[in-house]
């Protein structure tokens, strides 16, 4: 299973009210069973964009994408999204979130009872038993966040993709969830795809990372592989060479080749 | 149910001012809830500290003021006028009136109360049947763009008309007053709602429904956990307009249609030149409409997540 997720010379034009926009176009990329992926770049280059191919959430205008063989035409639970803002249902408690996932996913072979099990341990999983009842209003932004990552999760997805997951954190509860979600991930061997701005969060995460140019037209300008060993220390890798050339090569493509020039 | 608890609430709040008024505190403001702390501190008052007076102050004392200027105001125009009656009078009228609320005399003289009662079943029908449809079509609307296609011109037509030009229709199809001013109800409250209802669905953050299209939600779990939730506070504005428009309605149709209604009562104590029990009728319907849209306000509150 070399190719799992497979993105073919996708092009995506957005049509606006000054007329057709392209935002990204030329893009190939496979990803293994099992690998981490980070995309990284300017804001506005089209990594959402790319993200919600994958998911299905838009369609290419020309290539083709394909996951585990089959092309995709849609969005479905064996894709699971941690969406950029949480996206958590303001009327459901944290349980009534996940459990939504849990029940569309699992109800046709499991009973009430071990749907509830695994609402309750995907919760656990992020470290939240203790606020399963509370809604969304009453519980801090990262606390969020854990909750669309819980209710990602729990629906066993074979591909998890996630839209700056970390982005609206403080760096301390960031740090703790990257952690987490590491462990999980190692854990459960789930194929993931995450959209960063983060060049310390993408190397400490990702097997490679995928380096996007800016936008319109934005392609993919480079893929840098990341091989460090697992599992790996946040406080360990500080003192890596490797490390920190892998941080250099990214800060370098950002910075130096892909500069925004100011607006 | 809701409607005799309605209606014992009027009472209740106007049954307080007969002392007021004796008092010559001159407060005849029955639909507003301050009036009843504003008498009971008096005493008290010295015992509050001074930001707790201070407040007391601000939020009594401009209402109290209003309607004491407006009683005063009332009574000096009716003192011009030989045919307005003055508070006093309307008063005592009142009181005459409410010792016996629910008398029947026949289908043309019954108590006020029975009138009163008739209005607001006569609304609760047309207003229950115009949310049983509107909310409903308004959920279609909002949810599918070739619904609102359809529908959208017939909508933009019919909803300016005013609500009288229904009756004729009404009279011509059921052959009868009475389902005649439930339909005039009917179709003039049924817009807000259909609309607010509309309008929410429209409205509702593309991130939810995104949620939806990634767990492939079926069409029924959408409306139950996504669409219901989020559309219900528009749908409650949409509820609290229509009741304002039926009350307004209902008064206006009654008068065309007669029957026992408070409408009808109107226009039968104009007939019979009883001024005073005109303006108690202002009151009434005043004063109902307002509990109408607090008690529905209360239940819009409950609902805001
Ligand atoms: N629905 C749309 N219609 C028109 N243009 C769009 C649409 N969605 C995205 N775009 C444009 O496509 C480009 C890429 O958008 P995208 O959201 O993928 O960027 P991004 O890399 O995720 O940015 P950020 O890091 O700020 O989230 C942007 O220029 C954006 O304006
Ligand atoms: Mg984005």
């Amino acid at each position: 299973m070399s190719k799992y997720v497979h993105v073919e010379n996708v092009k995506v034009v957005f049509e606006t009210k000054n007329g057709s926009f392209t935002a990204i176009t030329d893009i190939d990329l496979s990803v293994q069973q099992g690998e981490f992926i980070s995309i990284i770049g300017h804001s506005g280059c089209g990594k959402s964009t790319l993200l919600n191919l994958v998911a299905g959430l838009i369609e290419p205008t020309e290539g083709a994408l394909f996951c585990s063989g089959r092309e995709i035409d849609g969005p479905g639970p064996e894709r699971a999204v941690v969406f950029q803002n949480h996206s958590l249902l303001p009327w459901l408690t944290c349980f009534g979130n996940v459990y939504l996932a849990v029940e569309r996913v699992f109800s046709r072979k499991e009973d009430k009872a071990s749907l509830k099990k695994r609402t309750n341990d995907a919760l656990e999983l992020v470290g939240l038993s203790h606020a399963t009842h509370k809604l969304p209003h009453e519980i801090s932004g990262g606390m969020k966040q854990r909750v669309g990552i819980a209710r990602a999760l729990s629906m066993q997805p074979k591909v998890l993709l996630l839209d700056e997951p970390f982005g609206a954190l403080d760096a301390l509860t960031r740090a703790n969830l990257q952690d987490e979600l590491m462990r999980i991930v190692a854990a459960s061997g789930t194929t993931s795809i995450m959209v960063t701005h983060d060049v310390d969060e993408a190397v400490l995460l990702s097997d490679r990372i995928v380096m996007m140019t800016n936008g319109p037209s934005a392609t993919i300008g480079e893929i840098l592989n990341v091989n460090l060993p697992r599992p790996r220390n946040r406080l360990a890798l500080v003192e890596n060479t490797e490390y920190t050339h892998l941080r250099s090569e990214v800060l370098k493509f950002l910075y130096e080749r892909q500069a925004k020039k100011a607006a | 149910m809701a409607v005799i608890s309605i209606n014992r609430k009027v009472k209740d709040d106007i049954s307080p001012s007969v002392i007021k008024v004796e008092n010559n505190v001159m407060n005849i403001d029955v639909g507003k809830s301050e009036d009843k702390k504003a008498e009971i501190p008096n005493k008290k008052i010295i015992l509050l500290s001074k930001s707790a007076r201070e407040f007391l102050f601000k939020k009594t004392f401009p209402p109290l003021l209003g309607v004491a200027l407006f009683i005063v105001g009332w009574a000096l125009l009716a003192q011009q006028s030989e045919n307005l009656p003055g508070p006093e009078k309307t008063w005592n009228s009142a009181v005459e009136l409410f010792s016996d609320p629910f008398y029947d005399n026949g289908p043309n003289d019954k108590g006020i109360g029975w009138n009163l009662l008739n209005s607001l079943q006569r609304v609760g029908i047309g207003f229950g049947l115009a949310a049983l449809i509107g909310i409903p079509v308004g959920f279609m609307i909002g949810r599918f763009a070739f619904f609102n296609g359809m529908t959208s011109p017939i909508i933009s037509l019919l909803r300016p008309v005013s609500p009288l030009a229904w009756l004729p229709i009404g009279l011509l199809v059921f052959q009868d007053s009475q389902p005649a001013a439930i339909w005039v109800i009917f179709i003039s409250s049924i817009w807000p709602m259909m609309i607010n209802t509309a309008v929410g669905v429209t409205k509702i953050p593309q991130d939810y429904m995104n949620v939806a299209r990634v767990l492939k939600l079926s069409e029924w779990k959408i409306f139950t956990r996504i669409l219901f939730p989020a559309v219900l506070p528009y749908m409650m504005t949409g509820v609290r307009l229509s009741i304002g428009v039926a009350w307004l309605v209902i008064v206006a149709a009654e008068m065309l249609t007669g029957g026992v209604g408070i409408g009808f009562w109107v226009w039968d104590e104009w007939n019979n030149l009883n001024v005073e029990h005109i303006i108690i009728a202002i009151f009434i319907i005043g004063i109902v409409g307002l509990l109408l849209e607090k008690f529905l306000m209360l239940i819009a509150k409950r609902f805001e997540y």
